[in-house]
């Protein structure tokens, strides 16, 4: 069994290894868009300080439980000789110490665990910038009360102020998570949650539905972008302008006809300010400033919008948008239209 | 050969007699036949199961992938995780219970032969029941816990539902009828002077899974009849938008579904404390404390469900509690671990097949549990649970963990049964593929998880940085897959070329070991007295050797039966009655019923 103990002896370095990937895993992965390694928080911050704390328990616990296990191993492994080894049944002295020592652990573990559920779970502060998120299969709807916006599928935040997310759902349970700026929350009908948090730094994050709830529950992404407060300012200026530029060419004035006509069914579902008060779907008033369409799915150009709104269910299985029967050149227009509803 | 009379096939109620062939096996009462059409139909699960694993590696493989659709996906991850739990990894513990707890008692059967046989064809008929769910593309596609109010009538129109949740009442019957046999079996059973501080650990965690079955599938009972009914009659348990609660079912789930690991895990423990023992010819080290802690495992399992709920909003009480109550449970898991590494310490290891897969679980369960600390801290949890951290833990605890448990227990007990021992090459071959493949299926997940990756995602876009490690882990999958091929094929050809194994072919410790292999249907001829704990390996020490069987003994066994198959069949016209008509569930009810009458009344001889 010489191969076996090689095997073994290769394997005590492969342990320790595993870790250091793991380790190193962290760093090399810093550019990755949902990393939860590298938050950009308070939040995000504070859970991730602890995380790491625990990872370094755990990477003393593996080398001393693994080590140990595997000296076993190499020591006392036997090949064909008979006789009998020393039959011990125990040790009291020794059971004790190993039942203390991870008390021990435990209790540096648990103390801090508890500090940093109730820092995290505190009533958000008084300053906080409100947003309501709504999930819905399988999209997310975004409301800032203080300001009057509705707006679906990308969150603006501002640096360096706390953001209150009140979390609901329109239908079944979502959980709502941006990986960068901290953990995830679920979304229940009927009950209201809470997540606030300070984003730290601008930049755009993915995010995406964490609660398995239906056929493309991985198609309900989302994106947040924190912006620096002027930025901010100017985002809030531009949603909350109710009379963006009305369309000039011709392809888009066609296109609004259609999405007014009681016909094309758009209206019943879609609000556009002074156009349309239908709530089934995205608020479209400013659709055309957002980076995506289709709850993250397409990039937001006219020939993405025309594919979606030809044949919602073969881009996003299951959408509860139906296929409506529009012609190339009906959803052309449509597309020219909702691209100039900045 | 059969020996039914020209009489008795002429009267369908005549017993049973036949001693070999199909209606032996379909009327059999002997926990040993039992225990084979428990293994033969669960690996067959096992196989399914794997299947549908492996299809969803093959999807996740590629970013943006078509291979199979979204619905096909959801329904592939559902039916993985309920087969796998329910008809694979529960059954196939029960296939140990089967097999060894009546042998390390010094018993002749079980306390109730025709119920352990009921519990087995509710189990086969549940396991198709559900899996015929394939064939009307109605495949449960809720996920393996499936919450509300997805799973509602609005949410969930068809069957998909319907053949999850009536599946998992079906099989419960099994789970729960098995469960108060063994708890029976060991409280009355065990041979004269064995007492609890004497029986083997196996039959301890045996008696322990008992109890958390009992105790914990009323609950999973109680969820799925108030979802039955707002399925069927218009209630709204569940359902807010009706004044219901869908966190009402997270909760009443995981009461059921902590336990339920600790079912998973806990004969899987058992297994590892006999082999462990046995091949390092010493006894097990510190063995109340690895009782005691079995015990406190499955007390404590009862006390922590919220842990998988940290990111439902419970509040900062009860997410403190549960952080705490998940944290204690390290404790008694690391004893149990200290204690298997001291007995090996000092020892005489043999190498065998089923030692590495006994050591192999210890090595994966320490990296299972060790991620499970991070999940027992809430805060950190909220980065990691639904994702493929999640996913990486709990596969290092049921596959690192169950699966290489069952394994070792199969290399093990496999002489017993069969008379024959299986190949130790291929049974090398088989541990290391099996091994590499897991930790390169699975360990990658972890670092898929913390880099932001959700379960449950049929797709995932490029440029996440989930690419390489889900290809990195398909590979490894199909590693998995052939190291299963050569397990399967060991179990074959080890049948009738494999080593004649003796009654004792590893200078083992426990009383299985005193009588032949295969053993005659009653087991023991004497039964055994006791008067230690690993009693045959003290007699063997003392010079003594096995306690003396006299060959063909005629001991008056159990008769062959039909009605548990006839009661368990009323109850599978009964449930897929639920779903078609309500007179073919009263019909079904009512053949139950005649089933059960038949049985009740069934002369003894």
């Amino acid at each position: 069994m010489s191969s076996l103990r090689h095997r073994l002896r290769r394997s005590t370095f492969l342990a320790p290894l595993a870790l250091l990937f793991l380790v190193a895993g962290t760093a090399w992965a810093a550019g990755f868009p949902q990393n939860t390694l590298d938050p950009t928080s308070d939040f995000g911050h504070q859970t991730h300080r602890l995380f790491t704390d625990i990872l370094w328990w755990e990477v003393g616990i593996f080398v001393i439980v693994e080590g140990a296990l595997v000296v076993a191993l190499l020591r006392f492994m036997h090949r064909g000789e008979k006789g009998v080894p020393h039959q011990l049944h125990g040790h009291t002295g020794v059971e004790v110490a190993w039942t203390l020592a991870p008390a021990l652990i435990l209790v540096f573990i648990g103390v801090p665990t508890v500090m940093t559920i109730w820092r995290t779970q505190a009533p958000a502060p008084k300053n906080s910038l409100e947003i309501q998120v709504i999930g819905h299969q399988w999209w997310w709807e975004f409301r800032y009360p203080q300001y009057g916006i509705v707006t679906a599928n990308e969150v603006h935040l501002p640096q360096g102020r706390p953001v209150h997310f009140i979390l609901n759902s329109a239908d079944i349970i979502h959980s709502f998570w941006i990986p960068k700026l901290g953990g995830k929350r679920d979304v229940i009908p009927t009950r209201t949650n809470h997540l606030w948090y300070t984003a730290d730094s601008v930049g755009v994050w993915p995010g995406q539905c964490a609660e398995f709830c239906g056929t493309s529950h991985a198609n309900m992404r989302l994106l947040g972008v924190v912006d620096s407060p002027t930025d901010f300012a100017s985002w809030v200026a531009a949603e909350t302008d109710t009379l963006p530029v009305p369309p000039s060419d011709s392809l888009a004035v066609a296109g609004a006809q259609l999405f007014s006509s009681p016909a094309k069914l758009c209206i019943t579902c879609h609000t556009i300010q002074g156009v349309s008060a239908g709530m089934v779907g995205p608020n479209l008033t400013h659709v055309g400033s957002r980076r995506y369409i289709a709850a993250g799915l397409l990039e937001n150009t006219p020939t993405n919008i025309a594919k979606w709104v030809s044949n919602p269910p073969a881009v996003k299985p299951g959408a509860l948008m139906p296929v409506l029967g529009l012609s190339p050149d009906e959803a052309r227009a449509l597309a020219a239209y909702l691209t100039t509803r900045k | 050969m059969s020996s039914v009379t020209a009489t008795a096939t002429t009267h369908v109620h005549a017993k049973p007699k036949s001693q070999s062939g199909v209606w032996s096996w379909i009327t059999t009462v002997d926990h040993k036949r039992i225990a084979v059409l428990y293994f033969v139909t669960a690996f067959f699960f096992f196989v399914i199961g794997g299947i549908e694993a492996v299809l969803m590696r093959v999807q996740l493989a590629t970013p943006n992938n078509t291979f199979v659709d979204a619905r096909t996906f959801n329904a592939l991850f559902t039916m993985h995780g309920t087969t796998m739990v329910f008809l694979a990894l529960m059954p196939l513990s029960v296939a140990f219970f089967n097999l060894v707890v009546p042998l390390q008692l010094g018993a002749r059967d079980v306390a109730f032969p025709r119920l352990n046989a009921f519990s087995y064809w509710v189990f086969l008929l549940g396991g198709l029941f559900m899996n015929s769910s394939w064939l009307f593309k109605a495949a449960p596609d809720t996920g393996w816990f499936g919450y509300a109010n997805l799973t509602s009538r609005a949410f969930s129109p068809g069957h998909s539902v319907d053949f999850w949740m009536l599946g998992l009442q079906f099989l419960g019957i099994a789970s729960l009828a098995g469960a108060f046999n063994f708890i029976v079996t060991i409280l009355n059973m065990r041979a004269p002077g064995m007492t609890f501080m004497r029986m083997p650990i196996f039959c301890w965690m045996t008696l322990v899974t008992s109890f958390l079955l009992v105790l914990a599938f009323p609950v999973i009972t109680v969820a799925l009849i108030l979802l039955t009914f707002d399925r069927f009659v218009g209630t709204s348990f569940f359902i807010p938008q009706g004044g219901g609660d869908p966190v009402l079912w997270q909760h009443l789930f995981w009461i059921f579904g902590h336990p339920e690991v600790y079912i998973l895990i806990l004969p899987a423990m058992g297994i590892i404390s006999e082999v462990l023992p046995t091949f390092s010819r010493k006894p097990l080290f510190g063995y109340p404390f690895v009782v005691y802690s079995g015990v406190f495992i499955g007390i404590l399992g009862f006390g922590v469900w919220s842990h998988h709920m940290f990111s439902v909003g419970l509040g900062p009480i009860a997410d403190s509690v549960f952080a705490i109550t998940t944290m204690l449970i390290a404790i008694p898991t690391g004893v149990k671990i200290f204690n298997w590494i001291a007995t090996l310490w000092g020892g005489h290891i043999r190498p065998t097949t089923s030692l590495l897969f006994a050591v192999g679980f210890i090595a994966m369960f320490i990296i299972g549990g060790l991620s499970g600390i991070e999940h027992a801290s809430p805060p950190a949890d909220l980065q990691q649970t639904d994702t493929y951290f999640v996913v990486a833990h709990f596969h290092y605890v049921l596959f690192g963990g169950t699966i290489l448990g069952i394994f070792a227990g199969l290399y093990y007990w496999y002489p017993k049964i069969t008379g024959r021992l299986m190949d130790e090459t291929l049974g090398k071959i088989h541990f290391w593929l099996t091994m590499i493949g897991f930790n390169i299926t699975f360990f990658p997940m972890h670092l898929l998880g913390l880099w932001g990756m959700p379960r449950r995602i049929y797709t995932y876009d490029k440029g996440l940085g989930f690419d390489t490690l889900n290809l990195v882990c398909t590979i490894g999958a199909f590693i998995i897959v052939i190291g299963t091929l050569a397990l399967m094929w060991n179990l074959v050809v080890s049948l009738k070329k494999g080593k004649v194994a003796g009654p004792d072919p590893w200078d083992a410790r426990t009383l299985e070991w005193s009588i032949p292999s295969p053993p005659p249907e009653y087991n023991f001829a004497v039964l055994p007295t006791v008067e230690h704990r690993d009693d045959l390996w003290e007699r063997k020490q003392a010079g003594l050797g096995p306690i003396p069987q006299p060959p063909n003994a005629h001991v008056h066994m159990p008769n062959p039966s039909y009605w548990p198959l006839v009661t368990a069949f009323g109850m599978l016209i009964f449930f897929s009655g639920l779903m078609l008509s309500i007179y073919m569930a009263i019909f079904g009810f009512a053949f139950t019923i005649f089933g059960i009458y038949r049985w009740a009344f069934e002369p003894a001889s």
